[in-house]
């Protein structure tokens, strides 16, 4: 009960906001005020109605698409997650590596890595394979910085105990290290795969035959709105999905926060 | 086996700033050194030193003859000052880490330690993660993961500096039997002349930074458990004002020191 009237405390402000958004937007669109105002076509300007009646009507092709884009997604992120782990923990055991490379990765964080997505084309060709560069690589600096963050805000009093217990200096990494380092690796995660589904739609737009970011690229030349509205929401709700998926986990794995 | 410890002209700067300065001691095998002194004198400094973490600017510190720090590491364990327990393992196998390192299964490092667990009135707690323990359980095992590495000298940060009075009374009560059965070579670092009196056999009274000897005093002899008798007998009442007004006459310490 009372867990529930929590749960519901959480959930209920949020879920009116956006009822009261959608509701608004209803109102404003589906009237043609808001068309008016902007002096553009009804078509131009969809309600909600009419962008869930298009998600229904072209459910297929939409998942299709989302189905390719997800694929993308999840292997480019995995891509990152692997190595940005990798690379937090070789920086932190080497402190000639890590000191010669951090400014650098941090600096390169400020690199726009969309806008080599181009190159990333030329390179890779048509298939999955740009794509899957492109969020690797944004999602990796997230992930790599996070972690290695996290495993040098260790509590240096800890790891001195532990020497003095007989402990390896691998032992230290797993016993206490790795630990502490969890909360941000995971914080990192979040980061990483909100942008992983902005890095998707942008390798498709720049070149590709399938998945969400090429189908919205050919509803708007086609000028269909509201297919190109249900695209968004899908996008939408697989960032918010996967975003719930890794807190999910954390939650599980992080038990004694 | 139990082992010695001794010191000799030990001296110790951080930058600029001395911190301990010509301490000699000695302590005997299965002894308690108490060491008391105000606040930034180098207290836990001169733990970190004694168990070979830190290499002293200046003197020798050996621990059963051995100097280098590496053995010194070797020979003993270290109980910070903050108790350190690691969050995200219980009580059981924070007190167990010692074992684990040394490559014990899960199971047996569980078993050894648990075996403790009663004598330290935390039964029933092994599976309580450090947050759902009180201060006073938290300290216990932070003391146990420290005895279980079967060390033969024991380095104690303020163990019982955090805890209210009557905690910290029952602890010092608890652990006074728990030291002489040991019989482990025990450096004990607080700021309570009383705690200090009670449990060790010589106490070693520091002035304000940098640290020198103020004075060794020898406990009051035949200490029994009951710490109500002891601590209002008169040969511990003389020795607790003798030790109080030593550290009073010490300046007080500038500013910048460590909590
Ligand atoms: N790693 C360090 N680097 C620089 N200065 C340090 C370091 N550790 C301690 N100090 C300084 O050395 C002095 C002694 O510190 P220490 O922690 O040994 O004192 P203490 O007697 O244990 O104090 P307290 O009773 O408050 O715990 C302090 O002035 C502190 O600022
Ligand atoms: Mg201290």
């Amino acid at each position: 009960m009372k867990a529930a009237g929590h749960t519901a405390r959480i959930w209920l402000p949020p879920l009116v906001l956006v009822l009261v958004l959608l509701g608004l937007w209803q109102l404003a669109a589906g009237t043609g005020f808001l068309a008016d105002r902007l002096g553009l076509d009804d078509f131009l300007v969809p309600s909600p109605a009419q962008v869930a009646e298009v998600l229904w009507q072209d459910r297929g092709l939409i998942a299709d698409n989302a189905a390719v884009t997800l694929v993308e997604i999840l292997a480019g992120f995995a891509v990152a997650l692997l190595l940005g782990l990798a690379v937090a923990t070789l920086l932190h055991f080497s402190d000639l590596v890590r000191r010669a490379s951090y400014p650098v990765v941090v600096a390169s964080q400020t690199i726009p890595i969309i806008v080599i997505a181009p190159i990333l084309v030329v390179w890779f060709g048509y298939g999955i394979g740009p794509k899957l560069a492109v969020i690797a690589l944004i999602c990796f600096f997230p992930i790599a910085v996070n972690t290695l963050d996290g495993l040098r805000s260790v509590d240096p009093d800890s790891v001195r105990m532990m020497r003095t217990l007989y402990a390896s200096r691998s032992q230290i990494f797993r016993r206490v290290e790795a630990p502490a380092a969890l909360p941000y690796a995971f914080s990192g995660a979040k980061i990483a795969v909100a942008v992983a589904v902005i890095g998707a739609v942008f390798g498709e737009w720049v070149g590709s035959e399938r998945g969400l970011g090429h189908l919205m690229l050919q509803d708007n030349a086609q000028l269909m709105t509201a297919r190109l509205f249900a695209s968004v929401a899908v996008l939408s709700l697989i960032a918010i999905v996967l975003f719930s998926l890794i807190g999910l986990v954390e939650r599980a794995l992080l038990r004694w926060r | 086996m139990t082992v010695s410890l001794s010191g000799r002209g030990v001296g110790h700067s951080f930058g600029d700033i001395a911190v301990l300065d010509g301490l000699d001691f000695e302590v005997a095998p299965g002894q308690v050194l108490g060491v008391v002194g105000p606040s930034g004198c180098g207290k836990s400094t001169l733990l970190e030193l004694i168990c070979g973490l830190r290499r002293p600017d200046r003197g020798t510190i050996a621990v059963a003859g051995r100097i280098t720090e590496r053995e010194r590491l070797a020979r003993s364990a270290w109980m910070p000052q903050t108790d350190c327990l690691l969050p995200w393992y219980t009580a059981l196998d924070n007190a167990a880490l010692a074992l684990r390192n040394l490559g014990h299964s899960r199971v047996e490092a569980r078993a050894e330690a648990g075996r403790l667990f009663d004598r330290f009135g935390l039964s029933g707690f092994e599976h309580a993660r450090p947050d759902q323990l009180s201060g006073g359980m938290r300290q216990r095992v932070a003391f146990l993961r420290t005895l279980v590495s079967r060390k033969d000298v024991l380095l104690l940060d303020e163990p019982f500096a955090s805890l209210d009075a009557i905690t910290r009374a029952e602890l010092q009560e608890w652990l006074l039997p728990v030291l002489s059965a040991e019989n482990r070579t025990v450096v004990l670092v607080t700021h309570d002349v009383e705690e200090a009196l009670y449990l060790s056999d010589t106490v070693l009274a520091l002035t304000a930074r940098p640290g020198r000897p103020a004075a060794m005093i020898e406990a009051p002899p035949g200490a029994g458990p009951a710490r109500e008798h002891v601590v209002t007998g008169a040969g511990f009442g003389r020795r607790r004002e003798e030790l109080l007004g030593l550290l009073k006459r010490s300046p007080e310490p500038t500013a910048g020191e460590r909590g």
